[in-house]
């Protein structure tokens, strides 16, 4: 998030797109839902399904999976049309707003156009791009309903052209503002989990990056741009990558298309899971290493708005099971790495001193409420929004985003389109939430089909039923609802038994690598 | 100028009430139906005191403090009007301190003492005593309810789940969720905010009945490991059984305000769970058997050196977590750049 969420209150329209808030993020929509009623804020959601926040919405718009880029096109069309932009932030904080400009004018972002693009009525659009361009601060709410798309790089810079393009930056209670759906995946991302960066996002491609790395470690480093972990699946199913390290994560279950991914993982020389249970993945492995829960250990998460917090040791791990630092550590001295980190705190320090981000983020300064990056030294109060006076690289800068398809579209044979995404109840791959039997009897396995599909097809609720795609096919019992449109259908990913991502279609972003999870085409059957 | 309580001198803040003022300084003031996050209520009247210059005893609750006001909470006036109110709520329910969950945490019991009232005077709670246990993580005894009216405050205005309610008038009041239906039948989410804000025993966590006394249980801070909120939790914990037993949120957390979800208040299974793998493993025929650490270690070293040898570093690539800490996701990144010698590292930030 490029801002906090204590500046929800300091907001006075909110939009939500591609985020079932309540479900995936309770206690941001609690603080949503907050403002609404004390009145400081007004609410608009575009979502596929009508999620519970729609019912504190002002206008809610269903659009069609994939169509993200026409309505956010659409939006800035009318603003721009209408003179609802903030002149003097474009004026002075931008650059490139001719691009932006010649794309979103276009003939084919007009409303009656997006309106056959999108689903959205053509009124319906102008009222939310009015109430959005006339706000004073307003504020973009988003998760994977955005990125998880061929076209997620195209959708996220429109969000932040609709925010630059508004003034919506830079200032408290505004902003872009992913919402991140695991605990440490920001901090993951900080730490350089990824293939392009290390620690701090410093590019892996930048000589002096380099050097200072191999300067800090004693090694030499490799310069060359890594896998992502679609392209690791895709490489150990070509025989490329022989052997696969998982720490923690468990793509039997989250990574798109499940029948590719199975294989892929047999395909390799050696598997090595480090997890506390034998997942689904773990079953595959070769070895697996048992691994000490977040309850057991110390250390620090880093939060959607960029917040470093405290673990503290809850309760003994079990015996047998070690940290995961600790069994990196021992790897990395059996590979001849002269690793030598006593506590965690040690590893805190070397962060402080190559994340400059972080670099006043020390163990001891954390505290009770944590301290929110960029804090760069040890005098740095932390920064609760980003782009305050300046942009990271000056002026912020436009660009023109063509619409484009979904990779998958329905047709003759597969009609539907199958979107994925979580339950309230449950976790990713369920690994933690899944061993609470409370849990599961609240929230099963299901397909979300519309009123109108389920009658056609003679579809009771509830009824077991069967959905295709070319990848695969499982089973699940149907929710015949009005919550979503017809056309559309809805299966969470959480689950083993109906597993999601057997259906899923791994083609991906070009820039984001990130698989199409929200569009596919599918299909439903009854099963004699 | 300051205000005056007991006697002794207090600076006060604009907006503050008298019990405020008197909380913030250790003055204890009975009170039910207020808490910091849901406000004045003004329902209960345990807080009562006397003002000079002011007639009768007024509610403190709701009383905002001003410049030079004279406050009494300890004369045997107020300490008499507010023991006839606190034995008259103690005596219109079925609180039964050996018996109840609260017992140790419970803010009426807390009234009670501080107040001398060893048992009720009154004959006044109901003949039958009536529960709901139709949720799954939350149990509700209505007749130990105070009708404070904090848990349907903290679900219409803090959680704004809007399930909460009161149903009827007077001596017949009772909290209603939706219409009056059993919990679990409501659209209640099970967030159990209505439970960190109820005083009494009247709403508490299903799963901690007789699994421990509040004063029993060693409370620590950590950090929610589900989504990306990030809400800070404070775990109870019963240190001889080395379990968690329940979690509440932090209350001054800017994150999350006390509040959770129904996850990251009731989905703590997965720790202490009898499937936990507890010794590393190998495969061997295609089944896995148990080695140990000083087996297992030499022997992924050797099957990845030989990789590395044969096919080269870029052969081998590895996934962190985002359920890990930063501390070991920057560990993990270090052992594939500078130890395997690859960038192949990545996790599930997309999926």
């Amino acid at each position: 998030m490029t801002n906090d969420i204590a500046g929800i209150k300091d907001t006075d329209v909110i939009m939500i797109i591609g985020s079932d808030t309540s479900a995936a993020h309770p206690v941001i929509a609690a603080r949503i839902k907050q403002a609404v009623r004390e009145g400081t804020a007004q609410l608009i959601v575009i979502d596929p399904k009508k999620i519970v926040m729609a019912d504190y919405a002002k206008i809610y718009a269903a659009q069609r999976p994939g169509s993200d880029v026409a309505v956010l096109n659409c939006l800035m069309h009318i603003i721009i049309k209408n003179d609802l932009y903030n002149k003097e932030f474009v004026e002075k904080r931008t650059e490139a707003f001719d691009k932006l400009k010649a794309e979103v004018m276009k003939d084919k972002y007009s409303p009656e156009n997006v309106e056959k693009l999108s689903g959205i009525p053509a009124e319906k659009l102008i009222e939310i791009a009015e109430m959005f361009g006339k706000a004073e601060t307003a504020s973009i709410f988003y998760a994977m309903g955005i990125t998880q798309h061929t076209t997620g790089t195209d959708n996220v810079k429109s969000v932040a052209n609709i925010q630059m393009l508004c003034g919506n930056l830079g200032k408290s209670g505004g902003g872009v503002n992913p919402l991140r759906g695991q605990s440490n995946v920001q901090g993951a991302c900080d730490m350089g989990g990824l293939p392009n960066v290390y620690p701090g996002y410093q590019k892996v491609t930048d000589e002096k990056a380099q050097e200072k790395f191999e300067k800090a470690w004693g090694k030499k480093l490799s310069n060359k741009v890594g896998l992502t972990v679609t392209e690791m699946i895709d490489e150990a199913y070509n025989g490329k990558v022989k052997a696969l390290y998982v720490m923690g994560e468990n793509p039997y279950l989250s990574d798109p298309d499940q029948n590719h991914v199975i294989e892929a993982l047999n395909k390799t020389d050696f598997l090595i899971v480090q997890d506390m249970f034998i997942t689904e993945t773990a079953e595959l492995a070769d070895v697996v290493l048992p691994a000490s829960a977040f309850a057991e250990k110390e250390g620090h998460f880093t939060n959607t708005e960029r917040r470093v917090q405290r673990l503290n040791k809850v309760i003994d791990a079990p015996v047998g099971a070690k940290d995961d630092w600790e069994i990196i550590q021992l790897l990395a001295q059996e590979m001849g790495g002269k690793w030598n980190y006593k506590t965690v705190s040690d590893i805190t320090a070397e962060i402080n001193l190559l994340t400059p981000s972080y670099g006043g983020i020390t163990w001891e300064r954390v505290g009770r409420m944590g301290l929110q990056w960029p804090c760069p030294t040890e005098t740095h109060p932390g920064t609760p929004y980003l782009h305050k006076g300046n942009f990271a690289r000056g002026l912020g800068l436009f660009s023109g985003i063509e619409f484009k398809e979904p990779d998958e579209l329905p047709d003759e044979e597969y009609p539907l389109i199958l979107t994925t995404g979580r339950v309230l109840q449950h976790f990713h791959t369920g690994t933690m939430s899944r061993k609470t039997e409370g849990l599961n009897r609240l929230a099963g396995p299901m397909v979300m089909i519309s009123v109108e599909d389920a009658e056609k097809m003679g579809i009771g609720n509830s009824e077991e039923i069967e959905i295709l795609t070319r990848r695969g096919k499982i089973k699940a019992p149907a929710f015949v609802t009005k919550k979503i449109s017809p056309g559309v259908i809805y299966i969470p990913f959480h689950y083993k038994e109906s597993p999601a991502n057997r259906l899923t279609n791994p083609a991906i972003d070009p820039v984001a690598k990130i698989p199409e999870y929200k569009v596919c085409a599918a299909k439903v059957q009854k099963i004699n | 100028m300051p205000i005056f309580i007991n006697g002794r001198e207090f600076e006060l803040k604009p907006g503050e009430t008298v019990l405020e003022v008197a909380l913030r300084n250790d003055i204890y003031i009975p009170h039910l139906c207020f808490h910091p996050k849901t406000g004045k209520a003004g329902k209960c009247r345990a807080c009562i005191v006397e003002v000079e210059g002011r007639r009768g005893l007024l509610t403190s609750c709701n009383l905002v403090a001003e410049e030079g006001m004279k406050v009494v909470t300890d004369s045997k006036q107020v300490k008499d009007a507010q023991k006839i109110i606190v034995d008259l709520i103690l005596s219109s329910g079925h609180h039964d301190c050996l018996s109840c969950e609260q017992n140790g945490n419970c803010e009426l019991q807390d009234a009670a003492y501080y107040l001398g009232i060893e048992r009720p005077s009154f004959d006044l709670a109901p003949a039958e005593i009536e529960t709901d246990n139709s949720s799954e993580f939350i149990f509700v005894d209505r007749s130990k309810c105070i009708s404070c009216g904090r848990c349907v405050e903290g679900c219409t205005r803090t959680v704004v789940n809007e399930v909460l309610n009161f149903a009827n008038r007077g001596f017949e009041t009772r909290i209603s969720f939706d219409n009056e239906l059993p919990m679990g039948e409501s659209t209640c989410v099970q967030c159990g905010e209505c439970v960190q804000l109820c005083p009494v025993g009247a709403i508490i966590d299903s799963r901690m009945i007789g699994r421990g006394r509040t004063w029993e249980l060693e409370k620590v801070e950590t950090v929610c490991p589900y989504c990306g909120v990030g809400c800070k939790l404070e775990m109870h914990v019963d240190r001889q059984k080395n379990e968690i037993i329940r979690v509440t949120g932090v209350e001054d957390s800017p994150t999350n305000e006390g509040m959770l979800c129904v996850k990251g208040r009731y989905g703590f299974d997965f720790v202490s769970s009898q499937d936990r793998i507890t010794t590393p493993l190998i495969k061997e025929n295609g089944k896995f058997r148990a080695a140990d650490w000083a087996e297992v270690i030499p022997y992924v070293g050797k099957k990845l050196k030989a990789i590395k040898k044969e096919f080269g570093s870029d052969a081998i690539a590895g996934l962190t977590s985002a359920k890990v800490t930063n501390e070991e996701n920057f560990a993990f990144q270090k052992f594939m750049r500078s130890e395997i010698g690859t960038n192949n590292v990545d996790h599930c930030a997309r999926l």
